[in-house]
């Protein structure tokens, strides 16, 4: 009897284990496949526009030769160098911001984060109409937009420091307090005790912080106001597939997106460990 | 509604529970609303108290002060230099200066015409040398506008700093009459590094926030009082200026609007409600099928766990425009989806995906679940793994079941630990402006909304209505910063409620 029952858990425990399997993968598929078939239709030679099929009938370079004759270039390069200049300044912010309201209990500390609360809950869209005149005014909207909108993305980016506190907040506070007591200042606690533990935030802060301006479209387009040389890949792969110009440009905007996805991802799958890490740790406690 | 005890709630029946729990939520949002504005009573109170405190602290250091403190009421930082706290008092005197060179060459002008916002516009004007009429451009309103606000930030900046420049005065007199040393520059330097670091720290950061965020929203809900479009745009064609409460009046106007004949506040209702339905379903959809990924990977005897997961984290490293402008043109009307279906004969006309409200709707919360679950599973993952495996040990031994477990275990939990995230989740849900404009652009087009600015469609959000407005060909600036605002509200008024009703965010400390 009670070895009947035991098979029969078995059994039970097979088949569940098996329709899980057959669910992973499908869900897997599901996943995977829109970015295989970007993979497949960006080397599609014989049309440009959308087909009802996936595998090519002629393979070829053409689109990422057309591609390279673009101002795709251009909008690379702009994005990256608002990328490599979001890593570096948004995380020496954020880290900042986030230390200093883990680790510090000062007068304002309560009203400042209530504060941005209140001020994250305003869409931070509405901000846009005037931060677009002010660049403007400055020269910085158009052809100048990068350094535009390097300020503006990592002017703000205080406010997105709700992640990294929580990493902090895991830091026994009782190194600190060891380390005051041998007379460290404050600033000694945070370079010599802090730093050092916290390479796995480090890491993801500059990578999210890199990874951001690869999506950014609304104030990208908004700053580069029509203006191609001022676009970064977003806004400019966004003009390829309007109603005009998709006929013509479909199967290049696949390339485009082979050549933007693959270094992010690859630099991601490299760091996808602490990007876990800051996430499972981080995000949920808010 | 009736309150039970704690032994009295025991011994309800399960319906009984449900109800009684569902009342009690609803019963404290008006709670929770009377608060709100009893704590604003207590805030104005104690403002009105403070000020009067304030004002009476600054009398009696005026009064009991010496010679070196009555100077610096009207000399800041004269009682530092005098007292040898040489860098402090030049901070405070190089402020002043600086205060009273900006009132004088610009800021009084700007404070000045703040109430009018410019007075002459763009004029034509005949040029005797050119022999023609130029145009000649006179105020400009927007300045006025963003330079009155900047004015007014600097004078209580000014203010604030002056009642430090007098605080800081009765300070050192108290200290120097107890015999005690004053701070000397190299402390203050010190300190700066020491227990003033936190300032030193947050400097930078909210010197960003305060000019790109602070200073733009004031501005920007000031524009909802204003006349500010694209045909006013305050300098080259329009002056703007003050009009009240005007736009909130269209906004919530009940009469019917041109063309299309449906009312503004019709519109900005239809486009509410589907903002909530979505962010309701694009929350949840995500968070238990993203946990039912998440509890399948982890389920013990499922190999390959670290393949399952990097598969789907993966997809979170591409950057969103890519996958979602591609998924939107595979679902389009001539796109793959359609195309190859109708080459297999499976279906005659193409699939109305993006042309048809209820589908293109259905379409952007499944696509939504596709972009949302690997990020949830990610997040569930690890706290799933933080549950004690005792406690289910325990369960299993009095014979409940996978679902019972999941129901009196997990669930429980997961809300518990993730509650504050699920707010969060909802209103930037609420505020998803990629998923949407990037797959839909808003479409289909709502034809009996076509009098509300910036054509509205079906999947529009309001935060995607307010791109649309600033963008569309009348750029109604100051019909989206009445949007902006009230998106505020509503985000605002569900955060109140839902805080007042979670247990978890109650004490922050409590995590530590």
């Amino acid at each position: 009897m009670n070895n009947k029952h035991h098979m029969g858990l078995r059994t039970l425990n097979r088949v569940s284990n098996t329709a899980i399997y057959i669910l992973l993968i499908v869900i897997s598929i599901i996943w995977l496949i829109p970015f295989i078939f970007i993979v497949l239709q960006s080397f599609r030679v014989e049309s440009t526009y959308q087909v009802g099929y996936v595998i090519p009938h002629q393979w070829g370079w053409q689109n990422y030769i057309n591609l390279w004759n673009s101002d795709f270039k251009r909008w690379y390069l702009n994005t990256f160098i608002i990328a490599l200049a979001a890593a570096v300044l948004v995380t020496v912010i954020q880290l900042c911001m986030s230390y200093t309201l883990s680790r510090f209990r000062f007068k304002l500390r309560g009203p400042l984060m209530r504060f941005m609360l209140i001020l994250g809950m305003f869409p931070g869209m509405l901000t846009m109409i005037i931060l677009y005149r002010v660049l403007s005014d400055l020269g910085l909207t158009q052809a100048n937009a990068v350094p535009g909108l390097i300020l503006v993305s990592v002017a703000s980016s205080g406010m997105g420091y709700y992640v990294s506190k929580g990493f902090f907040d895991t830091i026994p506070k009782s190194l600190d307090e060891a380390a005051r007591v041998d007379g460290a200042t404050r600033a000694q606690v945070l370079y010599k005790i802090i730093l050092p533990l916290s390479k796995p935030i480090v890491i993801y802060t500059i990578l999210t912080a890199f990874m951001g301006p690869w999506g950014d479209y609304v104030f990208a387009r908004y700053v580069a106001m029509g203006t191609s040389a001022g676009y970064n890949v977003a806004v400019g792969m966004y003009s390829w597939l309007t109603n005009d110009q998709i006929a013509r440009m479909y199967t290049t905007f696949c390339a485009g997106g082979v050549i933007v996805a693959v270094p992010v991802t690859i630099l991601f799958l490299c760091l996808q460990k602490y990007y876990v890490e800051g996430v499972t740790g981080g995000a949920v406690k808010g | 509604m009736k309150q039970y005890s704690d032994l009295e709630y025991l011994r309800l029946s399960k319906g009984q529970k449900f109800t009684y729990k569902l009342g009690s939520f609803f019963a404290a949002i008006p709670r929770g609303i009377g608060h709100f504005f009893a704590n604003i009573g207590k805030y104005i109170k104690n403002g009105v108290m403070g000020v009067g405190r304030e004002l009476g602290d600054i009398g009696s250091t005026f009064v009991h002060g010496d010679w070196k403190t009555k100077t610096s009421f009207v000399v800041m930082g004269f009682g530092n230099l005098a007292r040898g706290q040489i860098l402090r008092g030049l901070l405070f005197l190089l402020f002043e200066a600086v205060f009273i060179i900006y009132m004088i060459f610009g800021g009084a002008h700007w404070l000045s015409m703040l109430p009018s916002l410019g007075k002459v516009g763009p004029s034509s004007e005949y040029n005797a040398i050119l022999d023609t009429y130029t145009t000649v451009y006179n105020d400009n309103s927007f300045k006025i506008l963003l330079y009155g606000v900047l004015t007014i930030f600097f004078i209580i900046a000014f203010i604030y700093t002056w009642r430090v420049n007098v605080k800081q005065n009765k300070i050192a007199e108290q200290i120097l009459k107890s015999g005690k040393k004053l701070k000397a520059d190299k402390d203050d330097l010190r300190s700066m590094v020491d227990e003033n670091f936190h300032a030193t720290l947050l400097a930078l950061p909210m010197t960003g926030i305060l000019v790109f965020t602070v200073l733009p929203i004031v501005f920007m809900i000031l524009v909802a009082f204003t006349n500010y479009d694209g045909s006013h745009n305050g300098y080259s064609n329009n002056l703007f200026t003050w009009v009240g409460l005007n736009n909130f009046n269209t906004m919530l106007s009940w009469t019917g609007g041109t063309g299309g004949g449906q009312s503004y506040s019709a519109t900005f209702g239809e486009i509410l409600a589907w903002t909530l339905i979505w962010a309701f379903l694009a929350t949840f959809t995500n968070y238990f099928l993203g946990m039912g990924v998440a509890m399948m990977i982890n389920k013990k005897g499922i190999h390959l766990k670290k393949v399952w997961r990097t598969i789907l984290v993966m997809t979170i490293a591409i950057p969103q425009f890519i996958s979602l402008l591609y998924v939107s043109k595979m679902f389009a009307r001539n796109g793959l989806i359609n195309l190859s279906l109708m080459d297999l004969g499976w279906i005659k006309q193409p699939l109305p995906f993006w042309e048809d409200a209820t589908w293109a709707r259905v379409t952007v919360v499944l696509i939504n679940i596709w972009i949302g679950i690997p990020h949830l599973m990610l997040i569930t993952t690890g706290i799933l793994m933080n549950i004690p495996a005792d406690l289910y040990e325990s369960a299993r031994i009095d014979g409940a079941n996978a679902w019972q477990q999941y129901r009196k275990i997990t669930l429980p939990y997961m809300l518990f630990i993730t509650g504050p995230y699920l707010l969060t989740s909802f209103t930037g849900n609420m505020n998803n402006f990629n998923v949407i404009y990037l797959l839909t652009g808003g479409a289909p087009t709502n034809p009996a909304a076509s009098g509300a600015a910036g054509s509205v469609g079906y999947t529009d959000l309001l935060i995607t209505w307010l791109f649309k407005i600033t963008t569309g060909a009348d750029s109604q600036y100051y019909l989206a910063s009445v949007v902006g605002i009230m998106v505020f509200v509503v985000v605002a008024f569900i955060s109140l409620v839902v805080y007042n009703v979670l247990p978890s965010i109650k004490n922050e400390e409590d995590y530590q």
